[in-house]
């Protein structure tokens, strides 16, 4: 009854909405990724972008609509909505510590294989899996248990194991949260290199990441969509300026107040070098 | 996990079987072998446990409700076949004119009888686990849970004295299948056949723990949700193992009933089902062999121990449970690792993280 999707299909969520006891955590949010880009999800802490992603994924209960193709995900189970192509990681890294890479990846493939070749001990390595190491650069790390891996190299994990389990859309949250630079450029290049064929939706803090890497980007603030566009457009939207810098007239201090200083700072840092460019 | 190598593992197994199967028949007693048998049921039940707790993370503390499905199938079975077209004798105790209850009747037939002791553990674990795992109850609510239900079956058996017997349990059962029970060669078939299916179990597990689903198993237990994200009902992964653990513990059920010759609701109840947790812990519950060799070596306290000093074996199993959560939460096999550990020297940067997260779940 759940045929997976296509590739081609367009991530089309419209009027999401999530509530927590009273709280509406995501008011009326619509925005849409598709093949071919890296789509970025930004905004304050608090803003509502990992709760977005929790609703498409069917962590969190919410009202609208989110269809990948023809298919809606809201109010499917979170293993259904897996076996129609979403997949997604998680802010800390989860991995199983205690498995090596090759079984983490193993485990992440099997959605495509009968029951009963679970019960057979595993031969060899899928053409599949040593693609997805290839790709994430951890070929030899193959035997190496995931829980020794260094941050970065368990935030690749994740996005190989995404690969593996051949997602349709990658949902990253923070991906290169604590990487290095390098590691961060890594990342990045991978991210376009894996958005030519699948729906790529990033959400993320960092700015310069953001500015390196995104082909359109949705702001978030206080659970609606303040802005839409390519980083160029957003930048230049008085509004996000607002919200992350608070406006140069009466309504500074409260708006300041309102918004995370590393956030703030953040855009200050970004708009520097922008100016600089 | 991938510690031992699988065919060292295999090796094992089959010592253990030469050791069960051919060793012990000829070196000891009538009665110790007995003995060896009683251990080695509770080591079936054990070897289901470390597959749902040591490898699935379920805190099974009312296996006695699957023991009991296995052990009164077959009580009932050998207790008809003692006492031939009539009612059992217990019954004409209350009621000379009784008829047999109408639930009796099926366990005339031995194969509606072995039947049974499969399909019923299977059916009753199933809806269990499915209403449970499907609901996410996990934990000690998972473990009170099942606690309960062993105390609730253990008190229901002894309010029903009229059809099972009640605390009396049933006992003095003559034949087994038609051979009669009182011949030693027969006794020694009875135990032979136990012993090869505990290694049978062993050699089930094996392939469990070796195959994919084994890993699975593992990656469920150490992180559900992620398994969730990978595609899985992690509630289906727990469920094959809770029903193979309750399988195994209803046919380590079945043999206990013609080798001890008595089956009560005290072999049933909280008691007992905690003491097959003890066993396991003490064995190791992640391990291949911790959990039936840490049952045999219960079991064998309880016996030599528990007759000679019973007042103290309480607090002896009580202190051994503690000693070995807080020092070796891994069990005694884990001791060869840690002995290798300590001589390759200080500083084993891994073994601290990983004894730590054992703790917490055991503790959770």
């Amino acid at each position: 009854m759940t045929t997976p999707s296509s590739s081609g299909d367009s991530l089309v969520v419209t009027d999401l909405h999530v509530e927590f006891s009273g709280f509406v955590a995501v008011g009326g949010v619509s925005f849409d990724a598709h093949p071919g880009e890296v789509r970025f999800l930004i905004g304050p802490n608090g803003a509502g972008k990992t709760t977005c992603i929790d609703a498409i994924t069917g962590l969190s209960a919410a009202t609208g609509s989110a269809k990948l193709g023809e298919q809606e995900l809201l109010g499917r189970p979170v293993h259904k909505i897996v076996r129609l192509g979403v997949g997604r990681t998680f802010q800390t890294a989860s991995v199983f510590n205690e498995l090596s890479v090759l079984q983490n990846l193993d485990i992440a493939a099997g959605r495509h294989r009968r029951w009963t070749s679970l019960l057979r001990t595993r031969r060899g390595v899928d053409p599949s899996i040593m693609q997805a190491l290839e790709e994430t650069g951890l070929v030899d790390e193959l035997a190496t248990p995931a829980g020794i891996l260094s941050h970065g190299q368990k935030q690749w994990l994740e996005i190989a194991m995404l690969l593996v389990q051949d997602a349709q859309v990658l949902l990253l949250d923070e991906p290169v949260a604590g990487m290095s630079h390098d590691e961060r450029t890594a990342t990045g290049e991978l991210l376009q290199r894996i958005a030519a064929k699948r729906i790529v939706l990033v959400v993320e803090h960092d700015m310069d990441f953001m500015r390196r890497y995104a082909t359109r980007v949705t702001v978030l603030h206080q659970g609606k969509v303040l802005s839409q566009g390519t980083v160029a457009e957003v930048q230049a939207d008085p509004k996000v300026q607002e919200v992350y810098l608070g406006t140069a007239g009466a309504a500074t201090t409260a708006a300041m107040a309102a918004v995370p200083e590393e956030a703030a700072a953040e855009l200050a840092n970004l708009q520097e070098e922008d100016s600089h460019a | 996990m991938t510690k031992l190598k699988p065919h060292l593992s295999l090796g094992g197994i089959g010592v253990f079987a030469v050791l069960l199967l051919a060793v012990a028949p000829s070196v000891l007693t009538d009665h110790w072998l007995s003995n060896l048998g009683k251990y080695c049921c509770w080591a079936i039940a054990a070897v289901g446990i470390g597959l749902a707790w040591g490898r699935g993370g379920m805190l099974v503390m009312g296996q006695g409700v699957f023991f009991a499905l296995g052990a009164y199938s077959m009580a009932m079975h050998l207790t008809l076949e003692t006492a031939g077209d009539g009612v059992p004798g217990f019954m004409v105790l209350y009621d000379p004119l009784a008829p047999l209850p109408a639930f009796w009747e099926p366990f005339r037939s031995t194969a509606f009888t072995l039947l049974a002791i499969v399909v019923l553990p299977v059916v009753a674990a199933g809806i269990l686990g499915y209403a449970l795992f499907k609901r996410r109850v996990k934990g000690a609510y998972f473990a009170i849970l099942t606690q309960a239900l062993a105390v609730a079956l253990a008190t229901l058996v002894s309010s029903t004295i009229r059809e099972t017997g009640g605390d009396t349990g049933l006992s003095d059962f003559k034949y087994f299948f038609g051979y009669v029970l009182n011949d030693p060669a027969n006794r020694t078939m009875v135990y032979l056949i136990t012993a090869g299916l505990l290694v049978a179990c062993l050699l089930v597990v094996w392939q469990l723990y070796r195959s994919r689903f084994g890993e699975l198993l593992v990656a469920t237990r150490d992180a559900e949700e992620r398994v969730r994200f990978l595609g899985y009902d992690p509630a289906n992964v727990k469920l094959v193992a809770f029903v193979g653990a309750a399988l195994m513990a209803s046919i380590g059920g079945a043999m206990f009933v013609p080798i001890v010759g008595i089956i009560t609701p005290a072999e049933i109840g909280a008691a007992a089902s905690i003491l097959m947790i003890a066993g396991v812990a003490f064995g190791g519950r992640a391990s291949l062999f911790g959990p039936a060799l840490g049952a045999i070596a219960v079991g064998w306290g309880q016996s030599s121990l528990g007759s000679t000093w019973p007042e103290g074996w309480t607090y002896i199993i009580g202190l051994l449970f503690i000693v070995v959560i807080l020092f070796l939460p891994k069990g005694l096999s884990s001791l060869p690792a840690r002995f290798r550990a300590a001589r390759r020297g200080p500083g084993e940067p891994l073994a601290a993280p990983a004894a730590t997260r054992q703790l917490e779940g055991v503790t959770s």
